[in-house]
């Protein structure tokens, strides 16, 4: 028994004879927020597009809580909800018209207090078009959930929007993965990316190069921590000296940057040098790598390829 | 249901909300309507007793051959059929919602020019009012269905319009509007009889104003009938999805079939 909400396997889509999607494979079990990370043209929205239905796969199995999407659309409209990457919809429709219009569709009631939750309550009566690019993105949000979906799959949700629209998006999505809801997000935004979800697969020309938790990933990669010292003297910027484990050196901006596999006993050794040498410590910064700073480790291998 | 009535009502406020709509579905007609009445009868005092049908079936143009096709083509590049697609929202309703809204807009206008043209402007009343309704109905369903099948085909806005003049101008020189089609040479009488501005004429004068017509009145009936099913029907089968993704079961192309009724009126 699977206990996947959502399975991919050996996904391919071509357009003429262009490969936009190549063999791909990832499952987002229950409760998950799974992310979709890539460069554009890597084939983020074409899966998402495929499993919502709207493209028809040239191979490979998808299922939707064991819904295939192309045979069952119906179905899979009742168990999905979609934020489109553009929101479409008609510019004269107002806010309050688009919630009656989907959730009939649906067979629902328009829940009552979501367009207030996400600060909408005020612009019932707007037209979709006199909505600032922030208000369309959760009214998307808002018409994504409004029939209670136990998958929502969005596409770049937080594109375009300042950080307090982004930042109460964020805070909505954690409160639809706390009731249940499997999520699958397909994102630029790194940042958003490591601090949204639980698994990622990073994709690259159609092709997925790595899955795993955003940690996984980031200890997967060179396993470098950057580690940036800055002193009253200049004798760390201008003397080459070896630290245990620090296997790369730069200069940047009066720091001195160590690159180091185990960062302990590297920072350690440098205290210790900085003492010897009655040097005085100004700024010590330990930083973790990132997952965009592994992203493009990634995608560079991929792009040289 | 309730998701159709809602849709129907969405679509139906849209006709008067969007200026460019609302031009199409009002204005425009309106306008050409009381100018036709002022300066054309002055003109031309023959035009009375055309007036009220010619302006029926100009409205109906107007709005569903000018008003109808350019959203649907723009709302499918807009990705709105997409999300609908998503929401569940079928194919049929996404077609027949504007198009029924814009036959009630006409309708509407049709009324307007029905009860005002005899005593604004001296029109010839019909003499039989039962089936100049049934023919106006039949008439705004015609033209509504052909505005339909021009969105869907239409691969943008700009085409959208080529292809609704095709119809639209045509109709207008030829389909016996502005002067009567026996006023037309013999051999550009072929031409106007694959114009369904040409049928409807003809079935209003000989149905319900009791006019000499050269097409069988009965026959255009049944041609109109038959072009409204066949535009509708290709309308839903050709519908597509989504402007980036080609989900359309058949190619374009098979929209000319919905010439076909009118081919066959040529030869009978």
């Amino acid at each position: 028994m699977n206990d996947a909400v959502i399975s991919v396997e050996n996904f391919r889509k071509t357009y003429g004879t262009v490969v936009a999607v190549e063999d791909v494979t990832f499952e987002v079990f229950q409760g998950e927020i799974f992310g979709l990370l890539g460069p554009n043209g890597a084939g983020k929205t074409t899966t998402l597009e495929s499993l919502e239905g709207i493209r028809k796969p040239d191979g490979g199995l998808l299922r939707i809580l064991e819904v295939d999407p192309v045979r069952e659309p119906h179905r899979l409209g009742q168990l999905i909800g979609v934020q489109l990457q553009t929101s479409g919809l008609p510019a004269d429709m107002t806010v309050d018209e688009a919630m009656r219009f989907f959730c009939a569709y649906h067979g629902v009631k328009p829940p009552s207090g979501l367009l207030d939750r996400l600060g909408l309550g005020e612009k019932r009566n707007s037209q979709y078009h006199q909505l600032s690019t922030g208000q369309q993105r959760r009214l998307a949000l808002a018409l994504a959930v409004a029939h209670n979906p136990p998958v929502l799959i969005l596409d770049e949700p937080t594109a375009g929007l300042d950080v307090a629209s982004r930042t109460e998006l964020h805070a909505l999505i954690q409160e639809l993965k706390e009731q249940g809801v499997t999520i699958l997000m397909a994102t630029h935004d790194m940042a958003e990316a490591e601090k949204m979800t639980d698994r990622v697969a990073i994709l690259l020309k159609g092709k997925v190069l790595t899955i795993g938790t955003p940690r996984e990933l980031t200890a997967t990669g060179s396993g470098y921590t950057k580690i940036s010292v800055r002193t009253e003297g200049d004798l760390l910027l201008s003397t080459p000296v070896d630290f245990p484990h620090a296997e790369k050196r730069m200069v940047k901006e009066e720091y001195a940057i160590f690159f180091s596999t185990d960062p302990g006993p590297t920072v350690i050794a440098i205290l210790n040098y900085i003492n010897n040498q009655a040097d005085r410590l100004v700024d010590l910064r330990v930083e973790r790598p990132s997952l965009e700073e592994r992203f493009l480790e990634l995608t560079n291998m991929g792009g040289s390829q | 249901m309730n998701a159709f009535a809602n849709h129907f009502a969405f679509e139906f406020k849209t006709g008067l909300r969007n200026s460019t709509s609302l031009l199409m579905n009002y204005l425009f007609p309106l306008g050409f309507y009381i100018l036709m009445g002022v300066v054309f009868t002055q003109i031309n005092p023959t035009f009375q007793e055309a007036m009220i049908p010619a302006m029926v079936i100009f409205a109906a143009m107007a709005s569903c051959l000018l008003g109808l096709p350019g959203p649907l083509v723009e709302s499918r590049e807009a990705g709105i059929y997409r999300s609908y697609k998503i929401n569940g929202v079928p194919a049929l309703s996404i077609l027949a919602t504007p198009a029924l809204s814009t036959m009630i807009h006409t309708l509407i206008v049709s009324v307007i020019i029905a009860l005002t043209a005899v005593p604004l402007f001296g029109g010839v009343a019909p003499t039989s009012w039962p089936m100049f309704i049934l023919l106006t109905l039949l008439v705004v369903f015609t033209m509504g269905s052909i505005g339909a099948l021009i969105g869907v085909i239409s691969t943008s806005s700009r085409s959208t319009v080529l292809w609704s003049q095709l119809v639209f101008l045509p109709s207008m020189l030829l389909g016996g509007l502005m002067m009567p089609l026996d006023f037309l040479p013999q051999s550009m009488r072929p031409f106007a009889s694959l114009l369904p501005a040409a049928h409807a004429m003809q079935a209003y004068g000989g149905l319900a104003f009791g006019t000499e017509t050269i097409f069988a009145p009965l026959a255009s009936v049944a041609i109109l009938g038959a072009s409204a099913l066949l535009s509708f029907g290709l309308a839903i089968y050709l519908f597509n999805w989504d402007s980036q993704n080609s989900t359309r079961r058949g190619h374009p192309a098979l929209a000319l079939l919905a010439l076909l009724p009118y081919l066959v009126g040529l030869f009978l």
